[in-house]
Order: C-alpha cells, then structure tokens, then sequence
C-alpha cells in the first residue's frame, strides 16, 4: 500500500518539522503517539514498572537532545525504539552492582558421572497454530520476565532484537566470550521454566477405570 | 562425552563454534543419546518460542502511556531546557 506509507511517512515529516522547531505540542504529541509502545519495549527489560517508566523518560529527553542528529533515513518509530533500548541499557549499566537473583537453580543438573540428575521431558511437538497461540506468547513473556536482568537483557538483545554477539558484548559492555556464557545459560533458564508447560502430557492408557 | 558436557557445549554446537574433532564427538554423543536428544530439542523449541514471544503482532496492544508519565517527561524536558 503505497498510498498509505506515503502518507505516514509525510505525517511523520510533519511532526519532526514541527519538533525541531521546538513545537512544545509536537513534543506532547510524540510522546502520547508513540510512548505506548516504547513502555512495552522497556517493561521487557525491567519487570519493576517504575524503571521502565524510568527508561522510557530518559529515552525522551534523548530524543529531545539529539533531534538534530536523526538523519530520516529510518522511520521515526524505528529511531525511538533503538533509543529506548539504549536507555535500558543505559540503566541497567549504571546498576550492574545490584546483586542480582541466581540463576543457577534454573539450570540442568547433573549427577557425579555427568548424566541428567532428571530424564528431559520430551516435548509437543511444535506446530504453528501452537506457536501463534497468545497464550502460548504470553507465557513465554513471562517466563522472560522472570529471567536474571544481565541474562534477559542479553536474550533480549541476541534472540529478539537480533543483534550479533559483538554488538550485544558492545552495548553491555562485557567480553564476547561472557555474553555467549550468559546466552547459553539464558535459553538453558527459559527452557526449564517452559518445560512444565510444555512437556507432553504422559499418554493416559495407564490409567484404569474405576 | 557425558551429557554435562554435551550441555555445556550445546550453544557453540548450534553457533557451528565447534572444532571438527569436537564436532563429531559432540555427534557421537547425540547418535547415542536419548536423554540429550530430547533436551536439544527442548532447547532448541525454547528459543524458537523466545523469538516468536516478542513479534510485533504478539505483544497485546500497546497500552496507553499513564498520564502521570507524560506529564513527568514533559516536565523534565522543561528542567533540561531551562
């Protein structure tokens, strides 16, 4: 639809002309227009509501600060999400010396001689009506949000932003060599926190009727 | 190869990170293991619905910015200008 991107795109034209002028409505406008969305972005990254309000403030004031600087090339939503993913990890930069919970516990366990302390589950086999299913989406998100910060933000960065593993160790500012350790240890912790939903349902041929 | 191992591995496995000699005993390992198999398929399941969780026709609607937020931007914004 042509017609229709045109239209966006000269109405976002619109708005930035009016910003750079210093439009203090336009400023209003951009954050009712599009804060909805970057607070969705943020609230992957913080499970606490009043930091990724936080990051979603500082992700404006940038914004406002370096205005000048967006050439355009991108859609203007595309610049503000990378700007608010930059705050968050800004954020969670500044308070890298939290202790943070283990996630230690949600990792596979082993006995003495190396074998799984407990048989992996198989599981369902993965079909796309399941996949697309919300609430399959919306458990996944939260099991997300139940992840460490450091080892969420780096699947954040590597699986759903998909950033390389140089451009995830850049932004936070750790080795390569870390960040496939915490990759690795991420996707090991969201697998056992969807096996329980996930794993197949034993066939009921066992069971004897009354 | 124990299953330890296989696990620890399993990253740099899928990333193709693997040198040839341990790449086959990391093969050998799968061929001969249930228990592992399973637990590469989980996995591998697990990072598929990961990716998928986030799509942009996934995630609910975006919900409306609370109005205490506008306002606390807005009025920051004043702070830094001034």
């Amino acid at each position: 639809m042509p017609h229709e991107l045109e239209t966006l795109a000269s109405e976002e034209q619109a708005l930035l002309a009016r910003l750079r002028a210093g439009d203090d409505d336009a400023f209003e406008e951009l954050v009712r227009s599009y804060g909805g969305r970057m607070l969705a972005t943020a609230r992957r990254f913080f499970t606490n509501e009043a930091d990724a309000a936080d990051a979603v403030q500082d992700a404006f004031l940038s914004v406002h600060r370096y205005l000048e600087s967006f050439s355009g090339d991108s859609k203007l939503s595309t610049w503000l999400h990378r700007i608010v993913v930059n705050a968050c990890l800004m954020k969670l930069r500044a308070r890298r010396a939290r202790p943070e919970s283990s996630i230690e516990e949600l990792l596979p366990r082993f006995v003495g001689d190396g074998h799984h302390a407990a048989e992996p589950a198989d599981w369902r086999p993965a079909d796309e009506s399941e996949l697309e299913r919300a609430e399959s989406r919306a458990l996944v998100r939260d099991a997300i949000g139940q992840l460490p910060e450091i080892h969420r933000s780096v699947l954040l960065l590597r699986d759903i932003e998909g950033l390389s593993t140089a451009e995830t160790a850049a932004l936070l500012g750790t080795s390569e060599s870390a960040t496939k350790v915490r990759l690795h240890r991420a996707r090991q912790a969201l697998r056992t926190l969807l096996d329980p939903h996930f794993r197949s349902i034993a066939a009921p041929d066992a069971q004897v009727t009354p | 190869m124990t299953c330890r191992e296989f696990v620890e591995f399993l990253e740099a496995y899928l990333s193709r990170d693997l040198g040839p000699a341990e790449q086959a005993e990391f093969e050998r390992h799968l061929a001969a293991c249930e228990a592992c198999r399973r637990y590469l398929e989980s996995y591998r399941k697990a990072v598929e619905l990961g990716k998928r969780a986030f799509e942009p026709s996934a995630e609910p609607v975006p919900p409306q910015v609370p109005e205490s937020l506008v306002r606390a931007i807005l009025k920051a914004k004043r702070e830094q200008k001034s």
